[in-house]
């Protein structure tokens, strides 16, 4: 099973969120938080919504909690995907 | 003393105009916005004539962020509530902060939206549900996605008697005027467009099945067969009389009078129930009948349902005695958009002299003595507005406005 | 000339835990839970699989085969409500002329029942994106505009005044009965049926609260997953219910010798334009909902006795109701009994406003204050008296009931004890 990328991470995040400025996101700045990105509650709700369903995972509510910032996005996911969870 | 409320701004969506001017011009010209509905492949359908908006693009009235957790009906209202704000030249930031609120009107909510969602959740399972749906299909969404968008913190309401709605919305923003708001954004508008909600529409029986968009939507007609649906509304904004004054607003017309009333027993025949509503509304106006220039028909293009509109309004205004026209033939029923346009365009009609013509309508049924204007447009000196709106399941509304000069 | 207000002279509910507003009564007072696993449908995929259910008979409820056969659930509770509330107030309805009566129903989710059932069944299962025509029922149309409950509602009543529904999301139920009190008041109708009703136990409601992780998810002890208040809560617990009021004018209330529950004294709405579910901690657009409310009853913030809460059981709604109590309250917060029917009966969205209001009405009458059940481990930023678990016996002369929704609707409404003598 491949990795979830970055790069994926955008392409949701443009999906769910509709802002913008999640094209210019890189490595460096995948640590600001979601918020300070522009997305409330519930756009990180549809963020988690969107990787589930086109990754076919399972986020607990746990996981969801620790969606901070697409950093922490991405290697939650990959733990998970990993684990074969 | 009362407050009086009138209407100093306008946005409208409809299907033959985005923006007020594009579509008066439009409807005044008989230009219509009727054709086949193009949202999806409707050949299937017995029905596949619609009001269909085709130059709407929200990305040039709205953020992407509120683009993906909206409907198209939203969409519409939040762009025509921009247009109307501005047309308004309301300094909101004057207002004071309790008394600025929003009272829309609503009728399927957010169709589309809703359908892909639940399309998600039976194909592939409830973790499929996006985190919009909880604020996107709801009938409330559009009441409080404005309140949002423009910081209004008044009372806020959502009205929702089908077709009617949106005299009740209007009437409701005025009860608002009267009692503690300066400014209420109202009017409505509605996204009927989509696969499910047109196969709701279909089991109503009300649909026209007339492939022929010129000749589809034929009120009072002796071959009248039903009336199309159409997409889009308008956006008002009701302020108060002395505050409007205060500030030199341009003041399109007052809300006069308002009623509404039901029939428990609708069916063939008169309509007494109408006849009352329209009367309650004259004298809440303090208007008699003869002062009324215009009356915008609610136009149902239902054999029973005209013969009783048509009643009423002999019953409380005489055969031929007022022109009545329903240029909705032009669009389609907008439903919750629907008694609002209907509103602009009388506002409209007022301001320029000149009554919109009933498109495609040939030849009246037996017995109807209402003067229907077709054809060309009339002009007209126009004081004095009345607007009927009838909603599916026996609601019916009146709703008058005067110019204030 | 007088000013006219309304009166509350008839009282239908169905709610769960019990039919009727006897058996709503007895629940509440009782402080018993009615919470449980979801048996409407199977919920076995759902991330919160708990809810107040209503054992509703339609038969007992005098529904014939045919109206059962056509009218969504939300509609057989108006009408059932209406019914009992007709009753309950002993007007001869036949002798009022028609145009006289209005109709004002609440609801925030419609007919959404009967419309998902509907779509699986002319969508081939959510196959096909252009659903079969030919498959659905007669009634549809009916599902799709939620106005068709409050025009069966009125067809059982024989109105032809002003007829509505109110669909402002959670705040429906309040804003209804507020709107038909205004009918009252400024003259259009001398009786009004005002209520509210949802129905919103299925699939599609459900999955849209999961996915924002609003209801409670603790599945193992549905028993006590409503505890508003709480510092252990974790969410509402999805409902369903209804409960219709009859409003009459005062005087001729009077006149003909009504039983009078109680008077409607105040309403005031606002909104938070601030997020559509987010709430800020503050309260301010709630309090300023209150004090208006409060304003316009001509009462003192320290007459009232007793505090209806939202008290949803989220973990922000509560801190911001606490917040709102204490911002138009002052010290009296502290002194007030507030107490959340949610915890007994859940939220029931655009409904639950009204069977509050119910709520409020009964306690005027019987003078007990139904608890806070499931209060056991507090919340120290809820630092409230809110009557945890057992029913209290109080002198209640004016009561406050708050509501809030999605959309940031905030609404508030103040009852008072009738005056005169019965």
């Amino acid at each position: 099973m491949r990795a979830f990328t970055l790069d994926d991470l955008k392409g949701i995040m443009q999906r769910a969120g509709g802002i913008d400025g999640a094209s210019e996101l890189d490595v460096e700045s995948a640590d600001t938080s979601f918020y300070d990105l522009g997305y409330d509650s519930l756009a990180v709700l549809e963020i988690a919504a969107r990787i589930q369903e086109d990754f076919t995972v399972r986020l607990s509510d746990d996981m969801v909690e620790r969606l901070a910032s697409p950093s922490d996005a991405i290697s939650v996911v990959n733990e998970l995907l990993a684990g074969g969870a | 003393m009362t407050a009086r409320a009138a209407i100093t701004g306008m946005g409208i969506l409809a299907p033959n105009g985005i923006g007020h001017e594009a579509y008066w011009r439009a409807t005044l010209a008989g230009t219509g916005g009727i054709g086949e509905i193009t949202r999806f492949d409707a050949t299937q359908y017995p029905s596949r004539l619609a009001g269909v908006i085709h130059d709407f693009d929200p990305a040039s009235y709205l953020p992407s962020r509120l683009i993906v957790q909206t409907d198209l009906w939203s969409q519409f209202a939040l762009a025509a509530t921009a247009m109307a704000l501005d047309d308004a030249g309301v300094d909101l930031a004057s207002v004071p902060e309790f008394e600025f609120g929003v009272v829309t009107a609503s009728s399927s909510g957010g169709n589309e939206f809703g359908q892909r969602e639940i399309q998600k959740l039976w194909s592939r399972g409830p973790h499929f549900v996006g985190a919009y749906q909880s604020i996107a299909w709801f009938y409330a969404a559009t009441t409080g996605q404005i309140s949002i968008r423009h910081g209004a913190r008044g009372a806020c309401g959502v009205m929702v008697s089908e077709q009617a709605s949106g005299l009740d919305a209007l009437g409701q923003a005025r009860r608002a005027i009267r009692s503690e708001a300066r400014v209420v954004v109202s009017g409505g508008t509605e996204a009927p467009l989509s696969p499910y909600a047109l196969v709701c529409q279909l089991a109503s029986g009300r649909l026209s099945d007339s492939a022929d968009p010129e000749h589809c939507y034929l009120p009072f007609d002796a071959a009248a067969r039903g009336h199309v649906p159409g997409e889009g509304g308008a956006i008002l904004i009701v302020e108060d009389v002395a505050a409007a004054t205060a500030r030199e607003a341009r003041i399109y017309a007052e809300i006069a009078g308002y009623a509404a009333g039901f029939d428990p027993q609708p069916g063939g025949g008169h309509s007494p129930s109408l006849a009352r509503t329209i009367t309650l509304a004259l004298a809440d106006a303090g208007i008699p009948p003869q002062d009324v220039d215009v009356v915008f028909a609610d136009a149902a293009a239902v054999p029973w349902l005209d013969r009783s509109e048509a009643a009423a309004i002999e019953t409380v205004f005489g055969p031929h005695a007022v022109p009545v026209t329903a240029p909705k033939t032009m669009v389609g029923r907008l439903y919750a958009g629907g008694a609002p346009l209907d509103v602009a365009t009388a506002l409209l009609a007022i301001r320029d002299g000149v009554i919109p013509p009933t498109a495609g309508v040939g030849e009246l049924g037996d017995g109807y003595q209402i003067d229907l204007v077709r054809g060309d447009a009339r002009t007209a000196r126009l004081r004095t507005a009345l607007v009927i709106a009838r909603g599916f399941g026996g609601f019916n509304a009146a709703l008058l406005v005067r110019a204030t000069d | 000339m007088r000013a006219r207000t309304a009166v509350i002279t008839g009282i239908g509910v169905t709610a769960p835990g019990g039919v009727g507003a006897k058996a709503f009564w007895d629940l509440l007072t009782a402080g018993r839970t009615a919470t449980r696993p979801i048996s409407l449908f199977d919920a076995s995929g759902f991330r919160s699989r708990i809810a107040a259910e209503c054992d509703f008979v339609a038969e007992h409820a005098g529904l014939s085969a045919t109206e059962q056969g056509r009218l969504d659930r939300v509609s057989q509770f108006a009408v059932a409500c209406t019914r009992e509330a007709m009753a309950d107030c002993a007007l001869d309805f036949g002798a009022s002329p028609p145009e006289r009566i209005g109709v004002v129903i609440g609801s925030a989710v419609g007919c959404t029942m009967r419309l998902e059932e509907q779509y699986v069944t002319v969508s081939g299962h959510g196959r096909d994106w252009l659903p079969d025509a030919g498959m659905g029922c007669p009634a549809l149309y009916e599902y799709l505009v939620p106005s068709s409950i409050a025009a069966e509602v009125a067809r059982r009543c024989g109105a032809a005044g002003p007829v509505s529904l109110i669909s402002t999301g959670c705040t429906s139920g309040l804003d209804s009965i507020g709107h038909g009190a205004q009918l009252i008041s400024e003259g259009s109708a001398d009786v009004v049926i005002a209520g509210a009703a949802d129905a919103p136990i299925s699939p599609i409601t459900s999955a849209c609260f999961d996915a924002i992780k609003a209801t409670s998810p603790n599945n193992d002890d549905p028993q006590h997953a409503s505890r508003p208040f709480d510092n252990r809560r974790d969410g509402f617990v999805l409902a369903e219910g209804a409960a219709v009021l009859v409003l009459e004018e005062a005087e001729s209330a009077r006149r003909r010798g009504a039983d009078i529950y109680g008077e409607i004294r105040g309403f005031a709405s606002r909104a938070n334009a601030f997020h559509m579910t987010g709430l800020r901690p503050d309260g301010r657009e709630m309090a300023e909902a209150i004090r208006v409310a409060i304003e316009r009853a001509r009462v003192n913030a320290d007459d009232i006795g007793y505090v209806n809460a939202h008290g949803s059981g989220t973990r922000q709604n509560d801190r911001h109701e606490t917040a709102a109590v204490k911002r138009s309250l002052g010290e009296h917060a502290y002194r007030v009994s507030v107490s959340s029917i949610k915890s007994m009966v859940g939220h029931s969205l655009g409904a639950i406003g009204a069977i509050e209001i119910a709520a409020c009405a009964l306690v005027l009458r019987h003078q007990v204050i139904p608890p806070t059940a499931n209060l056991e481990v507090p919340d120290p930023e809820c630092d409230l008296d809110y009557v945890p678990v057992t029913a209290r016996e109080l002198a209640v002369d004016v009561v406050l009931s708050v509501g809030s929704g999605f959309g940031g609707f905030q609404s508030a409404m103040i009852l008072t004890r009738p005056t005169a003598p019965r």
